[in-house]
C-alpha cells in the first residue's frame, strides 16, 4: 500500500478530496450533496491519508480529536435549531438572511449552519472509528 | 418493473435472514450489512420506481413539477445508510473485541451476560 | 393573592420546605424543626381560614387545567370532610415536626428525616384535597413511596427494610387496584372530579359495572387502611422512627383508604353490596385488630394493631347505613386522630427516655415522668370513651347507631363492644402500667422528656379535652359539616357530654365494664391468644414472604426459559415470528398479492445489476474465506448503490459509493486481526431449518413489497414536499431540503445516534484485552497516558 506514488500523490489527493468534499456540502441544497456526503468523502479523504503516512500524520494534521470535531458538529445543529426559539418560532424553522459582502448578495441560513454540523458529526464520528480502527489494523 | 424489485428484495431478505441465523459471529455481521440495504430497498420500492429524474427543481421554478423520484423515501434512506454503516462498524468492533477476549467465534459459547449456571437472585429483603 | 392561589402554594409549600431540610438542619441541628414547623401550620392557618365559609354548608372548589385535551385537570375540592382531613394532617403535622426534632436529636440524618415527612405531608394533603380523579392517584400514590422512604428510614436493619418493600408492595398494589377502578368510573360517567360525581351516582349504580368498580376501589381503600386480610404491613411498619408511626399510621396515611370511602359513600354507597362488604371487613378488622393487640406486650405494636382495629371500626360505620353511623364515623376518626397521635408519642417519648417499650419490663415511671403520665391519661380517657373526652362523644353516637334491637343492629353492637372493651383494656395498660407500680430498673436513666417531646401529645390531648368541653361549637365548625359531606345530604351532630339515659348509655356502660374485667386480667388473656395463633400457625405475613420468594423462582424459570442465553435461539423466534405475520395474516384474510407481472420491457442494463447484486448475494453466503466475503460484500453494495442511481436517487447513490467503499475498507482492517472463516461450518442438518425459515421471510417481504405497489400510491406527502420545498425552504434540492429542513429534528437525533456509536466504537477500541472476561475495569486512563507518550 505504502507505493512511493500512492505516498507522493496522497497529500494532494487528500487536499482536493476535502475541499471537494465542502463543495458537496455546499451546493448540497440546490443540487445532490449535502452534509452526509461532503463529510463521508472528507472521512475518505483522511483514510486514505492514513493509509499512506500513518494515523499520527493525520491526527496531527486535523489538529483536533475526531469526537471533538463531532461534538462541535451537534452543537453547531443544535444551536441552529434554537435560533428559531429566539425568532420565536417552532424549534428547527429554518431562518435566512441575505447579507451583502463586496456587492455580492450571499445567501446564510440556520438550515445551512445545521448542514455543516450533520457534516462534522459525519467527519468526527466515522472519522474517528476509521483512523482508530487503521491504528490498531496496522500495529 | 416492481415485480422484479419484489423478487430482488425478496432474495437480499433470504440472504440476510440467513446469515443472521448462522451461529458464527462473522456471518452474522455480513447478515447486518445485507439487512440494512434489504430494509432500503424495501422502502426505496415502497416508495414507487421513477427513472431517472432525480428530485430537483430545475430550471427556476417554484415547484418540482413533472415526473420526477419520490425524495420522501430519499430522504429516509439516506439518513438510514449512515445509521445503519454506523451499527455494523460498532457490531463489528464488538465482535472483533469479543473474540479476542472469549476466544471463540461461536454465539453459543459467548455466555458472559447471561452464563449457562447463573445463581438464583437472593431472596432475602 | 387569591383564596385558589395561596391554595395552589399552600398544597406545593411542604414540598418546598423538604428540599429545604436538609441544608437548615445542618446550620440549625435539631432546632429546625421550629422552622419546618412553620411550614405546616402555615397550612393550617390557611385552611382555617375556610371554616366559617364551610360550616355555612359551602364547597370549594378551585384548580387549573393540566391535560385539557383529556378533560384532566388540577383541581381540589374543599368540603367538610377534606377541611377536617386537611386540618388533621396539618395541625398534626405541625406537631409531629417538633416531636421529630426532639426524637430525633442529633441523628445523622435528621435532616433527611424531615424532608420525608414534610414530602409525605405534601403527598397526604394533596390526596385529601383533589378534586379530580388521576390527581387523587398521583398522590394516593406519592404517599405510598414516601411512607416506603420513612419506613425503611433505618435501612441498615433487614427489618426495617422488609417492613418497608412490605408496605409499598401492600398500598402500592392496591393503588393500582384504584386506578383502575377510578378508569372505569372515568370511562362509564365521563366525569374526571369527585365534585361532580354525586349526580351521577344514581346511574352508576344501575351500571353493569357498578360492582368492578366498587370491588377495585375497596381493593384500593382496604390495601391501605389495613383491613383484615391486608393489614399485616401496618404492625411491621412499627419498624420505622416513632414520629412515622403516630403520623402515618394513626393520623394520617393509613386514614386515606377511609377518606376514599367516605368521598365515595354518597356515590357507591347505599346499596347491598355495599352495606354487606363494608361493615363485614370492618367488623372483622376491629376484633381481630383488638384481639392481636391483646397479645402484644410493646407498646408501639400494641397501638399498631388498635389502630387497625379502629381503621375497621370506621371502614364499619362507614358502610352501615344506619341513622347516626356516618356522625359516629365523623366523630370517632377526628377522636381516634387525636388521642392515637398522642399515644403514640407517649410510647415514643418513653422508649427514647429509658430505652424501653416492653409493657412487662416498665413500671413506676409516674415520679420521673409526671407530664407524660398525666397526658397519657387524657389520650387513654378519650381512647377508652370515658367522661370527658372526646372518645366519649364518639362512643355514644356509634352505640346510638347500633342501638336498634333488629337481628344486624345486635350482631354488630356485640362484636363493636368485645373490640371497644379490648381496646378500652390496651388503652389503660398503655396508660398505666408504665407510670404505677414499683420502680423498675431501665437502661436509660429516666427523667421527664424535654419540650420537644411533650408539647406535641400535650397539644393533641388537650384539644380532645376542650373539643369536648365545647362540644356545640365542635360539632358546628368540624363534625357536621364532615358527616354532611360523607353523607351528601345534610347532617348535624348534637351530642353533648350530658349523658342522657338510655339504651348508648347502657350499652357504653357495658362496655366499660369489660374493659376493666379485660386490664385486670391481661395476662391471662395475652397467654389465651398467644395459645390460639399458635395453633393458627403462619398469617398473611409470612405468606406475603412465601409470596415474595414465589415470584422471584417463577420470574427465574420464566426467565431460564424464555431468554436461555442462546443468540440463535432468540434469532430464530424473531425471524419466525416475522415469517408467521408476514404469511400466515395474509393467508387468514385471502389478502396475498395476485400474480407478479414481470414486464420484459426491462432494459438489459438494469436486469444485469440486479443479476449482478444477486450474484454479490449468493457469493457472501458461499464464501470460504475473508476476502471473498469482503469483496463480495462491497459487489452487492455497489449494486445496490448502481440502482439508486438509475432510478433518479444520485444522493442515495453517493452515500452508498462512499459507504461500501468505508465498509470495505473497516471490514478489511478488522478482518486481518479476526484470523476467522466466514464459511458456515455446520452439519446440513442445522442449516436446512435455517435455510427454509430465511426462505420463507423473503417470501414474505417479497409478497409484501408486490402487494404494497399494487396497491394506489397516497402521494400527500410527496406533493408536499415537492410544492413546498422551494417556496418555503429556499432550496432545490428537495432531498436536502427534507433532511435539514423539514424534517431537521429528526436528523438531529440521527446525527447525536451516529455520534454516540462513535463513541462507542472508540471506547471499544481502547478496551484493554482480556478484561471483558475477567470483569476488570476499563483503563481508559492508563491507555490514553501511552497514546500521549507516542504522540
Amino acid at each position: 500500500m505504502r507505493s512511493v506514488i500512492f505516498r507522493t500523490v496522497a497529500p494532494f489527493l487528500t487536499g482536493l478530496m476535502v475541499l471537494f468534499s465542502i463543495f458537496v456540502l455546499l451546493r448540497g441544497h440546490n443540487a445532490p450533496g449535502g452534509g452526509f456526503i461532503g463529510g463521508l468523502i472528507a472521512v475518505s479523504a483522511l483514510a486514505i491519508y492514513g493509509i499512506a503516512h500513518g494515523v499520527e500524520t493525520v491526527r496531527r494534521a486535523i489538529f483536533f480529536h475526531p469526537m471533538a470535531i463531532a461534538g462541535a458538529g451537534l452543537f453547531a445543529a443544535t444551536i441552529a435549531g434554537l435560533v428559531s426559539l429566539v425568532a420565536r418560532v417552532p424549534f428547527m424553522t429554518g431562518l435566512w438572511i441575505y447579507p451583502s459582502v463586496l456587492g455580492t448578495e450571499i445567501p446564510l441560513s440556520t438550515v445551512m449552519l445545521f448542514d455543516t454540523g450533520v457534516y462534522l458529526v459525519v467527519i468526527g464520528a466515522i472519522g474517528s472509528v476509521a483512523l482508530s480502527l487503521e491504528e490498531r489494523g496496522g500495529s | 418493473m416492481e415485480a422484479w424489485f419484489s423478487l430482488l428484495v425478496g432474495i437480499f431478505f433470504a440472504v440476510a435472514v440467513y446469515l443472521l441465523l448462522s451461529k458464527f459471529i462473522i456471518r452474522v455481521l455480513l447478515g447486518v450489512a445485507v439487512l440494512g440495504n434489504a430494509v432500503n430497498l424495501l422502502i426505496f420500492t415502497g416508495g414507487r420506481l421513477t427513472r431517472e429524474v432525480p428530485p430537483v427543481i430545475t430550471g427556476g421554478a417554484d415547484v418540482l413539477a413533472g415526473p420526477a423520484a419520490n425524495p420522501l423515501p430519499q430522504a429516509l434512506i439516506l439518513t438510514a445508510i449512515v445509521i445503519s454503516f454506523s451499527f455494523f462498524a460498532f457490531l463489528l468492533v464488538l465482535a472483533w473485541r469479543a473474540y479476542d477476549d472469549l476466544a471463540t467465534d461461536n454465539t453459543d459459547e459467548m455466555r458472559v451476560a447471561e452464563p449457562v449456571n447463573e445463581p438464583a437472585p437472593p431472596l432475602g429483603y | 393573592m387569591d383564596a385558589a392561589a395561596l391554595t395552589f402554594l399552600a398544597l406545593g409549600l411542604p414540598f418546598v420546605a423538604a428540599a429545604f431540610a436538609p441544608a437548615l438542619t445542618r446550620v440549625l441541628g435539631h432546632n429546625a424543626a421550629w422552622i419546618l414547623a412553620l411550614a405546616p401550620f402555615a397550612i393550617f392557618v390557611h385552611f382555617a381560614g375556610f371554616v366559617a365559609e364551610i360550616a355555612k354548608g359551602e364547597i370549594i372548589t378551585g384548580g387549573y387545567a393540566w391535560i385539557p385535551s383529556f378533560n384532566v385537570s388540577f383541581s381540589w375540592l374543599i368540603d367538610g370532610l377534606s377541611l377536617t382531613f386537611v386540618l388533621l394532617i396539618s395541625g398534626i403535622g405541625a406537631l409531629i415536626v417538633l416531636y421529630s426534632g426532639g426524637y430525633l436529636k442529633g441523628h445523622p440524618q435528621q435532616g433527611r428525616f424531615f424532608s420525608f415527612i414534610l414530602m409525605f405531608m405534601g403527598s397526604m394533603q394533596g390526596l385529601v384535597v383533589s378534586d379530580s380523579f388521576l390527581m387523587l392517584f398521583v398522590f394516593w400514590e406519592l404517599t405510598s413511596i414516601t411512607s416506603f422512604l420513612l419506613i425503611g428510614f433505618d435501612h441498615g436493619r433487614e427489618a426495617a427494610r422488609r417492613a418497608a418493600l412490605q408496605a409499598l408492595v401492600v398500598t402500592g398494589g392496591g393503588g393500582l387496584m384504584l386506578l383502575a377502578g377510578l378508569l372505569i368510573l372515568w370511562n362509564i360517567s365521563g366525569i374526571t372530579q369527585f365534585s361532580l360525581l354525586p349526580a351521577f351516582g344514581g346511574e352508576l349504580k344501575e351500571s353493569p359495572f357498578y360492582l368492578a368498580v366498587l370491588l377495585l376501589v375497596l381493593g384500593g381503600a382496604f390495601t391501605k387502611s389495613a383491613q383484615f386480610p391486608f393489614h399485616f404491613w401496618l404492625p411491621n411498619a412499627m419498624e420505622a422512627p416513632t414520629p412515622v408511626s403516630a403520623y402515618l399510621h394513626s393520623a394520617t396515611m393509613v386514614k386515606a383508604g377511609v377518606y376514599l370511602l367516605m368521598r365515595l359513600n354518597p356515590v357507591l354507597g347505599g346499596t347491598p353490596e355495599w352495606q354487606i362488604l363494608l361493615p363485614l371487613f370492618g367488623v372483622t378488622t376491629l376484633v381481630a385488630g383488638a384481639a392481636l393487640a391483646v397479645r402484644q406486650t410493646d407498646l408501639k405494636l400494641m397501638l399498631a394493631y388498635t389502630t387497625m382495629s379502629s381503621l375497621g371500626l370506621l371502614v364499619m360505620l362507614t358502610g352501615l347505613g344506619m341513622p347516626h353511623a356516618l356522625e359516629a364515623a365523623a366523630l370517632y376518626l377526628v377522636a381516634h386522630a387525636l388521642f392515637k397521635g398522642a399515644l403514640f408519642m407517649v410510647a415514643g417519648s418513653i422508649d427514647h427516655e429509658t430505652g424501653l417499650r416492653d409493657l412487662t419490663r416498665l413500671g413506676g415511671l409516674r415520679s420521673a415522668m409526671p407530664l407524660t403520665f398525666a397526658i397519657a391519661l387524657l389520650a387513654a380517657l378519650s381512647m377508652g370513651g370515658l367522661l370527658p373526652s372526646f372518645g366519649f362523644l364518639a362512643k355514644e353516637e356509634i352505640y346510638a347507631a347500633l342501638s336498634g334491637f333488629d337481628r344486624r343492629s345486635m350482631v354488630f353492637a356485640a362484636l363493636t363492644m368485645l373490640g371497644n372493651a379490648l381496646m378500652f383494656a390496651v388503652a389503660f395498660a398503655i396508660a398505666l402500667k408504665p407510670f404505677i407500680g414499683p420502680k423498675v430498673h431501665t437502661p436509660k436513666h429516666a427523667h421527664e422528656a424535654p419540650l420537644l417531646l411533650w408539647l406535641g401529645p400535650a397539644l393533641l390531648a388537650v384539644t380532645g379535652l376542650a373539643m369536648a368541653l365545647m362540644s356545640g361549637l365542635a360539632h358546628r365548625l368540624i363534625t357536621s359539616p364532615m358527616a354532611t359531606a360523607v353523607a351528601g345530604q345534610p347532617r348535624s351532630v348534637s351530642v353533648s357530654l350530658m349523658p342522657h339515659i338510655g339504651v348508648p348509655l347502657v350499652l357504653s356502660g357495658l362496655t366499660v365494664l369489660a374493659g376493666i374485667a379485660f386490664y385486670l386480667n391481661l395476662a391471662r388473656l395475652r397467654a389465651a391468644m398467644t395459645v390460639i395463633l399458635a395453633d393458627i400457625g403462619w398469617g398473611p405475613d409470612r405468606g406475603f414472604d412465601q409470596f415474595l420468594r414465589g415470584l422471584v423462582r417463577f420470574a427465574v424459570a420464566v426467565t431460564r426459559r424464555l431468554q436461555g442465553g442462546r443468540l440463535d435461539v432468540y434469532m430464530t423466534a424473531t425471524f419466525v415470528l416475522v415469517a408467521v405475520v408476514l404469511l400466515a395474516v395474509p393467508f387468514r384474510y385471502g389478502e396475498f398479492p395476485r400474480a407478479p407481472f414481470f414486464s420484459a420491457d426491462v432494459p438489459l442494463h438494469e436486469l444485469a445489476i440486479m443479476a449482478i447484486a444477486v450474484a454479490g448475494l449468493f457469493a457472501v453466503v458461499l464464501a470460504a474465506d475473508r476476502l471473498t466475503a469482503i469483496v463480495s460484500l462491497g459487489i452487492q453494495g455497489f449494486a445496490v448503490a448502481m440502482i439508486f442511481l438509475l432510478y433518479g436517487a444520485p444522493d442515495l447513490a453517493f452515500t452508498q459509493f462512499m459507504i461500501e467503499t468505508l465498509s470495505v475498507v473497516v471490514l478489511a482492517l478488522v478482518m486481518t486481526r479476526l484470523r476467522l472463516s466466514p464459511s458456515d461450518h455446520r452439519p446440513l442438518g442445522e442449516k436446512l431449518p435455517d435455510f427454509a425459515l430465511a426462505l420463507a421471510c423473503g417470501l414474505g417481504f417479497g409478497l409484501f413489497l408486490l402487494k404494497v405497489t399494487a396497491a394506489p400510491f397516497d402521494a400527500t406527502l410527496t406533493d408536499f414536499f415537492n410544492r413546498y420545498s422551494k417556496a418555503v425552504a429556499h432550496g432545490e434540492n428537495v432531498v436536502n431540503v427534507i433532511i435539514v429542513d423539514f424534517r431537521g429534528t429528526d436528523t438531529l437525533g440521527e446525527i447525536a445516534v451516529v455520534m454516540i456509536a462513535g463513541l462507542a466504537i472508540l471506547s471499544l477500541v481502547r478496551l484493554r484485552a482480556g478484561s471483558l472476561q475477567r470483569g476488570e475495569p476499563v483503563e481508559i486512563a492508563a491507555e490514553e497516558a501511552k497514546r500521549e507518550e507516542r504522540a
